[in-house]
């Protein structure tokens, strides 16, 4: 657990330096302070804060991206961008996929890892086998569902209507494509919740199980009151990342959608790319680019501070009982 | 990872957008003396057989006849060459030969000062072109870019299937379509496929539709006045809505691509369609996304987009397109020259011969082998008027909305009152 606390908590890494405050640094050491920052801090500015700099000085133009930006028109962007149907819709649809993320693909991946716990035959192919597809890239992914969904000849609709339904053209319906979105990206990305809940549930100690058992909790009140509240972290992590995931949701729905039919199954990250790259409205993209932004670091920060924050300050405890 | 994770989707946009500039400042701009040594930057997108060799020999062959003169070629796919030359357009530093559809793309380049005017220069020689095929590529009364490819749209349709269905001839009207669609359902066939993923084939109809019933004119005029919002653009809309009504497309259109394989072209390169409305490429698209690669051969026809009763159009007014080449404002004096010699009739022969290209030069047109090649380009040669495809001739914005709008008609979402009213708002907000 601490290998997954360690790299998001500038806190653990406090005490260490508080020691040293106030004592300067000798001369060879500001020396190789530099040498070492420079490159590092140089790669930054360039390539994260420029841009956001940059995109957020062209979303307060009108910009076609010829030339340099000169058509100011201050927040027009952003006001055009909330009441802009498709994008209103964009923002309803992550919702929904976050929401259908929380509720079935994490726990499903939290039962599986549970699952895979037990002694079980072949217990490691299983693993592997849940594990493989987040090995593939999105693309390739996406590619291999829309000739599984192909609607006339793909394996999809042919063994469903073995079964008595149609499968087949679930990403050319707009009611059921979202859905169908939602079902490929959880199969890609339920393995890695599976192996981050699995890593957390063999870090919990025996002795506290058999303790709970000791004293009378059955196999459901083991799991509620000592396995769940100590893979906490682990499903804290997991919720932020799957949610930050999905405001981002851009390569899968691309290449398996487009974002259609009729902006069914549009993200935020598809229609920035239909503005900024199809109708070279880039002004209108960096809004939207920037928007996306704000969600991100609005809830990252929110979620840092609210719910991450016991796991933060136990790491900060615990670094601070072994000193 | 938090900083990280959220700002990845900026980099792709800005950051590319930076890379640009950075990319502008290392770019040489060309040598400029007429007799010092050249090099031309020519990028094109027939980066497979069978022009791709044609153009390399052509290549070859000047370089051979000019000392000094060095032709750089790069051939690349069409996706990967708008994006390669949005990024450079967008530093200011545009290949020196590449190329351009003409349309509202060509004028976003011309007002950005990127493309050379090059009425002047080719004057000479430009009155051996199709008149029709140099309509894209004049802006203004002047011409900015030569095209060496010009073709159009129309109904490609399965000869068995409608002969299974007892329709012995084609239709010459709207109502004949919608007819023929009725016969061909009744016989158990799929009357017609679409790729509704991709949407600009679903804008063929529509744009069509509006230029029998409204005229040639209506078109250019609507994006003149940035007013779609006219009783003849709703009546394209209503009589694509009849056909819709009469759900002639194959199982999950709106979800197939065009060139994939159970897309449109697909469909019907494998007879599981009895008609598409495509541009002049779609008999070898058939053909190499069909399971055989050989699409439905002999059995394929082709006929012109009917009038509609009591339009202002007419059928010999086509609606089509074609590849050209534009010249980057910093080209070598040379490039000018080589794109005469690729117009050459002997050069335009050569790429009539591979069954790939449609010449524009009058003189090569003898040239064309394939039978339906050869109906494509006489109905061409006949044409009493030519206009782009509406989402190459109107600026990115507009046209990306039409192919929006017609596809939400399709999908029954939007009415035909409602799209040209969507439509009318973004060409206002240019």
């Amino acid at each position: 657990m601490t290998t997954l606390q360690t790299p998001t908590t500038p806190a653990a890494a406090g005490p260490a330096t508080t020691g040293r405050r106030g004592r300067r640094p000798r001369p060879g050491r500001r020396g190789t302070l530099v040498a070492f920052l420079t490159p590092a801090l140089a790669l930054f500015l360039l390539l994260v804060i420029a841009p956001i700099v940059v995109a957020s000085y062209a979303s307060l133009y009108k910009w076609n991206g010829f030339g340099l930006p000169e058509n100011f028109v201050g927040l027009d962007n952003y006001t055009r961008a909330f009441a802009d149907p498709t994008f209103r819709g964009d923002l309803w649809r992550a919702l929904v996929l976050i929401v259908l993320s929380l509720v079935i693909q994490l726990p499903a991946a939290l039962g599986l890892a549970m699952l895979l716990n037990q002694p079980l035959r072949g217990r490691s192919v299983y693993r592997l086998v849940f594990f493989a597809p987040y090995v593939l890239s999105e693309v390739t992914t996406a590619v291999l569902f829309t000739l599984v969904f192909s609607p006339n000849r793909g394996l999809g609709g042919t063994i469903s209507r073995w079964l008595g339904a149609d499968a087949g053209a679930v990403f050319a319906d707009p009611d059921t494509v979202l859905f169908a979105v939602f079902l490929v990206v959880s199969w890609k990305y339920f393995g890695l919740y599976m192996i981050l809940f699995l890593a957390a549930r063999q870090g919990i100690p025996k002795e506290l199980s058999e303790a709970a058992t000791t004293d009378g909790a059955g196999a459901w009140q083991t799991f509620r009151y000592v396995t769940l509240p100590l893979l906490g972290p682990t499903i804290r992590i997991s919720v932020f990342l799957s949610v930050i995931g999905t405001i981002q949701l851009f390569d899968m729905v691309w290449v398996l959608t487009g974002g259609g039919p009729i902006h069914a199954s549009e993200t935020m990250a598809v229609t920035m790319y239909q503005y900024g790259f199809r109708r070279f409205e880039v002004g209108y993209a960096s809004a939207i680019s920037i928007v996306m932004f704000a969600l991100s670091l609005v809830f990252a920060l929110f979620y840092q501070r609210v719910v991450l924050r016991r796991d933060t300050e136990g790491a900060l405890t615990s670094q601070g009982v072994q000193r | 990872m938090t900083a990280h994770l959220s700002r990845r989707s900026l980099l792709g946009l800005v950051g590319a957008g930076a890379g640009a500039y950075l990319l502008s400042a290392c770019s040489d701009g060309g040598s400029d003396e007429p007799d010092g040594p050249q090099t031309i930057n020519w990028w094109h997108i027939q980066n497979t057989e069978p022009m791709l060799p044609v153009w390399a020999a052509v290549a070859q062959e000047y370089q051979g006849a000019h000392t000094g003169v060095t032709v750089d070629i790069q051939p690349l796919e069409n996706e990967a060459f708008k994006t390669k030359l949005t990024t450079a357009t967008q530093a200011g530093s545009p290949p020196d030969l590449f190329q351009s559809w003409g349309g509202g793309v060509l004028r976003q380049q011309v007002d950005a000062g990127l493309v050379k005017d090059l009425t002047d220069d080719v004057q000479p020689w430009i009155g051996g072109l199709l008149p029709a095929a140099m309509q894209p590529f004049t802006i203004d009364g002047r011409i900015y870019g030569v095209p060496f490819d010009v073709g159009m749209v129309g109904f490609w349709y399965n000869k068995d299937l409608f002969a299974k269905a007892g329709i012995t001839t084609t239709p010459t009207t709207w109502a004949g379509v919608l007819d023929v669609v009725r016969k061909l359902k009744a016989a158990g066939t799929v009357p017609i496929a679409l790729a509704g993923k991709e949407k600009w084939p679903a804008h063929f109809y529509w744009a069509y539709l509006a230029m029998r019933i409204g005229g040639l004119g209506a078109l250019q005029q609507a994006a003149k006045d940035k007013n779609f919002d006219t009783p003849d653009f709703v009546a394209a809309g209503e009589r694509l809505k009849e056909l819709v009504d009469l759900q002639p497309f194959q199982k999950g259109f709106l979800g197939a691509d065009y060139s994939s394989p159970d897309g449109q072209a697909a469909t019907m390169g494998n007879g599981g369609a009895a008609m598409e409305l495509m541009g002049q490429w779609a008999p070898s698209v058939q053909a190499s996304s069909s399971t055989g690669k050989k699409g439905i051969g002999d059995k394929l026809g082709f006929f012109p987009f009917p009038a509609v009763d009591g339009g202002k159009g007419v059928a010999s007014e086509v609606f089509g397109g074609g590849n050209g080449f534009a010249v980057g404002k910093d080209a070598p004096t040379a490039t000018v020259d080589f794109l005469k010699t690729l117009l050459s009739a002997d050069n335009q022969r050569k790429a009539a011969q591979t069954g790939a290209v449609l010449p524009t030069v009058r003189e090569a047109a003898p040239a064309i082998s394939d039978p339906n090649n050869k109906v494509v380009a006489e109905s061409l040669a006949s044409a009493t008027g030519f206009q782009l495809y509406l989402d190459q001739a109107y600026p990115p914005a507009v046209g990306q909305q039409v192919n929006d709008s017609v596809a939400e008609l399709i999908a029954g979402t939007k009415t035909p009152a409602q799209i040209v009213k969507d439509i009318s708002a973004v060409a206002k907000s240019q």
